[in-house]
């Protein structure tokens, strides 16, 4: 099961966070300092896995932005991998070429798509045509949101 | 209020529309896509573009103000509040609390349109966890969107729910999202699985009666739903792999479909098809086939695939490769798919990838216990991960030579280990590697010099954060010794000189428990060693007694050792100064054991039979039932104190002062007589035996307490081969493949580590020489076949700290208080048989009465010969006992329609007619409900039958065993095994010296339900001999409904005992047409669920029941519009959601 899933920039700058366990607001932020702090120091040639108290952390890069999950240590290191690459592939079909700035702006909309995949810190959601259908519906809310953006709010 | 948001923003003039820094080419985004003129936007590009935290933290409260202001004022519309709600998310984000906004979040997920709902849900997401109260606001909102027409609203609730949702909420909502697992949309079905998922986890007990749905969504035409219910299989196999065994023909079905591309193309990812659902079925198929031969065999064709489809060079494939390697070796193995899972490490293991690296260690020492072969394939690799730049990949191939050392290569192993050690940095770590350093060293120490060594850096490396059994499990194995004498004396001396080179330098410090550690070991050893005056040793503890680095617990344990030293020397002047230095202390504590010394020192001769020599392990008798004190306390009883309570019981009379209902049978034994065996009694836990038991067992549990003491607490961690939870059963080893050329490699290794290939040893590099040396003593004494006959010789030199074995003794002290029970029994049953008339209803009496009467028990002639006199007394007794029952049975039932199976006549004989052993039950049993006799199991020669009685205090298993054979049957035994749900009272086995040719003997078992369950089997077997000793096992399903009886009460104790109880559940369940009014459902219950109707009262019934031995449930029914609401209140939490699982069930059947 996945602990927690976060973003960073590479200036270690939170951009998404999300708890699959219950811990007190002071804990989470003790743990992303600690992790951040770790991820960013580690050098390129090294593996992608770090050992974190009894957890593990799988991270990948993707341009400025880390994605870091914390797992357990008998999940399974390359699947979650490729669940931070199947996210990054849900995002990138969203917003379309997707870079850090979208998820800086539109983070809502990262947390809609990643709760359509990944539910109580199990992936959920295998088949691409679900997948594209949720992220369709929110389309559908996006269009408003951009209706609603374009008109003069107050 | 809107101004209030313009201040803000003026506040900031000139961010707005600048361009964020860094924004690189791909920033612009498409068109609105980061919608620069919001007030999130203009937010995220002025914190952007701040240079200090101390700027940012002004910021963020200039609008955490200006957002509070907004959030609560009456006007703000939906709209403003959702775009507050994605600011307010992002303060939360940056480490800002914004709690105030809580309630705003759910108020917006209740009042919002779509768009407005989404965010108002996942700002509560965000926002709480499970245990906040505001969580139960929610629970409205969440209901009425279940039952909403609009499917995203459906979909947006079931998310939320499968997120987070308050645990005693879930009746609620229940219902509503069951009927969504028949929805037609496969998306809503799978969410509402999704959503059962989380109940299951955070609330198993409420979800059992919906156990065949989840086999529906397991065969759902939708894959997606399919892949959402494997989480819920998952997690159940997880916890009991036994009950699912039938559905494995499904998961391999599903499997092989999925890995032969039968799913539709939108589950590929990069072109495997549904990765994670292979892996998931994987895992389930892992934990179905271990040391299960038969399932097994059901899986190899579909993994052998699995291996053979995942060929694609990517991750995702890996991935699949890794899970099947795990699976292959955790079920039943078979040789030629080992083989090839071998392989597919070699695979991982040589690949240049770091990541893939990593997993093929990972799955290298997963399986390294079983073919440790494979080590010695991939030596080199190790040896190269060994001095890996990446700290995981170290600690995960330590991880694997921790899993292969023995007694050979030990010391390189913890040598290297060591090293890591003294590297690393995080707690975790060193607290994991410590404990394993400990272990090794404890099991395979070559030598005295450096296990003590080891264990001196173990310690002071570990500092104060090792486990605590570290030292415990340290000092025990010098206190209790080796089987060597002189290994012993050798060990302690020489741990009694370290310490003293190690206290020689002045300054060092010590970790606390290593100081502890070393006074121990000073204080018990330090006569063995001659050379070095005691009164040396004195000054080096004075000294550490001042530094203010030692904690007060280290002083303690360092007065300790200076008293025990103390004892062995005629007078010291370090003594006194300590004595005197510390008298005065401010630690109270100190304070108190420097008196102690005093006033030792003073009476030398007290003072050494104290403090024995090396006396630790001498075991000290403790009469723990305090039975010295009964004469003080029959005296206090005789001059007319109050007899002593003990604490709960206080409390519960307390609480029942005024209710006047008191379930504990306290108090009968001081009725009638105040002896001084009465008053142990009060040692017994059930609080069910009585004058006459208690008589019986008063010394004889002082006795066992005494024998049993010892072992309580200390966990047996530590055994012959070392560590005991680690041992795991090495199955089928004799199947797996044993490479030649490997075990030749290894014939030449064990020698003096000679080049690994010749021809190659010549063009080595003096570094790779290095290595190859490295690994032959790394990997000597591996492998099976050509090490064996080394290996065996070496085990038995290098076992040496076998720690000599305590388990026979304790077992013949065991034994020795069974015959003592056994002759205390049959000392003291003829005079029970005299007497149980005063104590009517024991039922310990009443057992006893019971099993004399069926010879099966009586074991010795001299037991019939004292049975014969007071035979016409007894018979009397059981007649009496025997309308006693009666009463108590009319007295259970009456007004109750239970149905109570009563055997008739002629069913008696037709089951008579198929075999000639029916059981039937004894006369006096006949009387009470029991159930139908029912074959349990069956071999050539035996057949058990049983039958439950259900009495007013307890569950009777009656088992019949016949003997089917034309000869005796010697030496039957009948054993129950104690599981976590049910206790046995007396004794769990039962033994058959003889059973006659075509003969039936019974027995009969008392049951208790310690733990709830609905349903739960209890293990068993039966043994016995023939022409060989044989054993068969049989389990017998006991549901919870075997230990619920009625409980009268009247309505007002009713509702008394209501206010006093806490934990309750409420339910609505729907009521059948035939059934609409409420005295028919309560008759339902009543009769199906032995319920006793303590009243009704327009709409409403109030039924009570208990738990045996004596926990109440009370329960509350309602009708209303079809539903009948039920709600029950217990003092045990698990009860009314057991119930309730019973109530639906009885209701759904009516």
């Amino acid at each position: 099961m996945i602990h927690f899933i976060l973003l960073f920039s590479r200036q270690g700058k939170l951009r998404l966070q999300k708890w699959y366990t219950t811990l007190p607001d002071k804990e989470k932020k003790k743990i992303i300092r600690e992790i951040i702090q770790i991820i960013l120091s580690r050098n390129q040639k090294t593996s992608s896995f770090v050992d974190w108290k009894d957890l593990k952390l799988v991270y990948k890069r993707y341009a400025s932005l880390y994605f870091c999950c914390a797992i357990e240590d008998q999940d399974n290191e390359l699947l979650t991998l490729e669940v931070v690459h199947r996210y990054v592939e849900l995002l990138d079909r969203y917003f379309g070429n997707v870079c850090e700035l979208d998820i800086i702006f539109n983070f809502e909309k990262a947390y809609f798509i990643l709760d359509e995949f990944i539910i109580g810190g199990e992936v959920q959601e295998t088949s691409k045509k679900t997948a594209v259908k949720a992220i369709e519906d929110s389309d559908m809310l996006q269009e408003t949101v951009e209706e609603y953006m374009n008109k003069p709010a107050f | 209020m809107s101004d209030v948001v313009e201040r803000t923003l003026s506040a900031l003039p000139g961010l707005l529309g600048q361009h964020d820094p860094g924004a690189g080419p791909g920033g612009a985004g498409g068109p609105g896509r980061v919608s620069a003129s919001s007030r999130l936007g203009s937010l995220i590009r002025s914190i952007t573009a701040l240079t200090s935290k101390h700027e940012e933290e002004k910021l963020i409260q200039q609008e955490l103000t200006s957002l509070k202001a907004t959030v609560s004022a009456p006007s703000t519309t939906l709209r403003l509040m959702k775009e507050c709600m994605v600011r307010l998310i992002y303060c939360e984000m940056l480490g800002y609390e914004s709690s105030f906004g809580y309630i705003h979040a759910i108020k917006l997920a209740q009042q919002g349109n779509l768009l407005e709902k989404r965010v108002g849900y996942l700002a509560v997401s965000l926002f709480l966890h499970e245990n906040h109260e505001l969580l139960l606001l929610l629970v409205n909102t969440v209901v009425k969107d279940l039952q909403s027409t609009n499917l995203v609203e459906v979909c947006m609730a079931l998310t939320v729910v499968s997120q987070i949702f308050p645990r005693e909420m879930i009746p609620a909502v229940l219902p509503l999202i069951e009927d969504k697992l028949q929805h037609s949309k496969e998306i809503i079905r799978r969410k509402a699985v999704q959503a059962l998922y989380k109940f299951y986890l955070i609330a198993p007990n409420q979800v059992q009666h919906i156990h065949d749905k989840f086999r529906k969504a397991l065969c759902d035409r939708d894959a997606g739903v399919m892949a959402a219910s494997l989480h819920i299989y998952l997690q159940m196999i997880k916890e009991n792999s036994s009950g699912y065994k039938d559905l494995t023909g499904s998961f391999v079905t599903i499997l092989k479909q999925v890995v032969g591309g039968k799913l539709s193309a939108d589950f590929n990812y990069h072109s495997v098809p549904a990765p994670w659902l292979q892996i998931q079925l994987l895992r389930i198929l892992g934990l179905l086939g271990k040391d299960d031969p038969r399932t097994s065999e059901l899986m190899y064709d579909v993994l052998d695939e699995s291996l053979r489809r995942a060929e694609i060079n990517h991750n995702i494939t890996y991935a699949i490769l890794f899970e099947c390697v795990q699976t292959i070796y955790t079920i039943h193995p078979k040789s030629e798919l080992l083989e090839k899972a071998a392989k597919c490490i070699g695979k991982f293991v040589l690949s240049p990838k770091i990541n893939l690296k990593y997993l093929g260690l990972k799955a290298l020492t997963y399986v390294i216990q079983q073919d440790p072969n494979l080590a010695l394939q991939h030596q080199m690799t190790i040896i190269e991960c060994l001095d890996h730049p990446d700290p995981i990949i170290k600690r995960e191939t330590l991880e694997l030579l921790y899993r292969i050392t023995n007694g050979q290569n030990v010391i390189v192993i913890v040598q290297k280990m060591l090293d890591y050690l003294k590297e690393s940095q995080e707690e975790y770590a060193i607290i994991s590697l410590v404990g394993k350093i400990a272990e090794l060293a404890e099991k395979y120490a070559p030598n005295n010099e450096w296990f003590i060594q080891t264990m001196n850096a173990v310690f002071s490396v570990g500092g104060d954060v090792v486990h605590s059994d570290i030292p415990n499990n340290f000092l025990r194995l010098l206190a209790e010794g080796f089987d060597d004498e002189k290994e012993d004396h050798q060990l302690r001396v020489y741990a009694v000189q370290s310490y003293l080179a190690l206290l020689e330098e002045e300054d060092k410090l010590y970790p606390q428990k290593f100081l502890q550690v070393m006074s121990w070991v000073l204080g018990e050893y330090f006569s063995l060693v001659t050379d070095v005056d005691p009164e040396v040793i004195l000054t080096k503890l004075h000294s550490l007694l001042k530094k203010s680095f030692v904690t007060s617990e280290t002083k303690a344990w360092i007065m300790a050792a200076a008293t025990k030293i103390a004892s062995h020397t005629s007078c010291s002047k370090t003594v006194d100064e300590i004595i005197q230095e510390l008298s005065s202390s401010l630690d109270t504590c100190l304070r108190q054991y420097a008196f102690e010394l005093k006033h030792l020192c003073e009476d030398k001769a007290l003072m050494k039979t104290l403090l024995p020599f090396d006396a630790s392990c001498s075991d000290l008798v403790v009469d723990a039932s305090l039975s010295f004190l009964d004469g003080f306390v029959a005296e206090g009883l005789a001059h007319g104190a109050a007899p002593y309570k003990p604490h709960h019981q206080r409390q519960e009379e307390k609480l029942s002062q005024e209710k006047a209902l008191n379930f504990e049978p306290y108090g009968l034994s001081f009725a009638s007589s105040v002896s001084s065996s009465g008053v142990t009694g009060r040692q017994s836990p059930t609080g069910l035996s009585f004058g006459s038991d208690i008589s019986g067992n008063s010394a004889e549990t002082g006795h066992k307490e005494t024998n049993t003491l010892k072992l309580e607490g200390v966990r047996k961690l530590w055994g012959k081969e070392g560590y005991l939870p680690k041992k795991e059963n090495k199955t089928g080893k004799e199947n797996e493949p044993q490479p030649v050329p490997c075990g030749s490699l290894l014939a030449g290794q064990v020698g003096e580590a000679p080049a690994l290939q010749p021809e190659q040893g010549a063009s080595l590099s003096e570094e790779d020489k290095e290595k190859q040396q490295l690994a032959s003593t790394l990997f000597i004494g591996l492998g099976s076949s050509a090490g064996v006959s080394l290996m065996g010789k070496a085990d038995t030199a290098t076992q040496k700290f076998k720690r000599k074995s305590k388990i026979t003794e304790t077992q013949q002290l065991s034994e020795e208080a069974s015959d003592f029970q056994n002759s205390a029994a049959s000392n003291f049953d003829p005079l029970l048989d005299t007497i149980p008339v005063n104590v009517e209803d024991s039922e310990g009496s009443m057992h006893t009465g019971l099993r004399k009467g069926s010879p099966s028990s009586s074991d010795t002639v001299e037991d019939n010969l004292a049975f014969e006199t007071p035979q016409s007394l007894r018979k009397s007794v059981l007649d009496d006992r025997i309308s006693a029952n009666r009463l108590s049975q009319s007295s259970l039932f009456a007004d109750n329609n239970i149905e109570i199976f009563q055997p008739s006549s002629s069913a008696q004989c037709e089951s008579a007619s198929e075999t000639p052993l029916v059981p039937s039950l004894p006369e006096e049993l006949e009387e009470l409900p029991h159930s139908k006799v029912v074959g349990l199991c069956q071999s050539d020669a035996l057949a058990l039958h049983l039958c439950k009685v259900w009495t007013d205090e307890s569950l009777l298993l009656i088992v019949f065993v016949s003997n089917k054979t034309t000869a005796a049957l010697h030496a039957v035994n009948l054993v129950f095994e104690e599981t976590e749900h049910f206790q046995i009272l007396e004794s769990a086995t039962s033994h058959f010296p003889v059973i006659e040719a075509q003969s039936v003997e019974h027995c009969q078992k008392c049951v208790r339900m310690n733990k709830v369950c609905t349903q739960a089997v209890l293990p068993a077997s039966v043994g016995y001999q023939s022409e060989m000793e044989t054993c068969l096992e049989f389990s017998v399903t006991l549901s919870l409904m075997d230990f619920i009886r009625p409980m009268e009460m009247t309505t007002e104790d009713f509702g008394k005992l209501w206010l006093s109880l806490s934990n309750d559940v409420k339910q609505n369940i729907k009521m059948s047409p035939c059934q609409d009014s409420l005295s028919a459902a309560l008759d339902t219950l009543q009769q199906k669920l032995k319920l006793h109707r303590v009243d009704v009262i327009g709409n409403e019934g109030i039924l009570a029941c208990q738990l045996l031995p004596c926990v109440p449930c009370l329960l509350h029914c309602r009708t209303h519009s079809g539903m009948l609401a039920l709600w029950f209140r217990s003092p045990c939490a698990a009860l009314p959601d057991g119930l309730l699982y019973q109530c639906q069930k009885v209701m759904e059947e009516s």
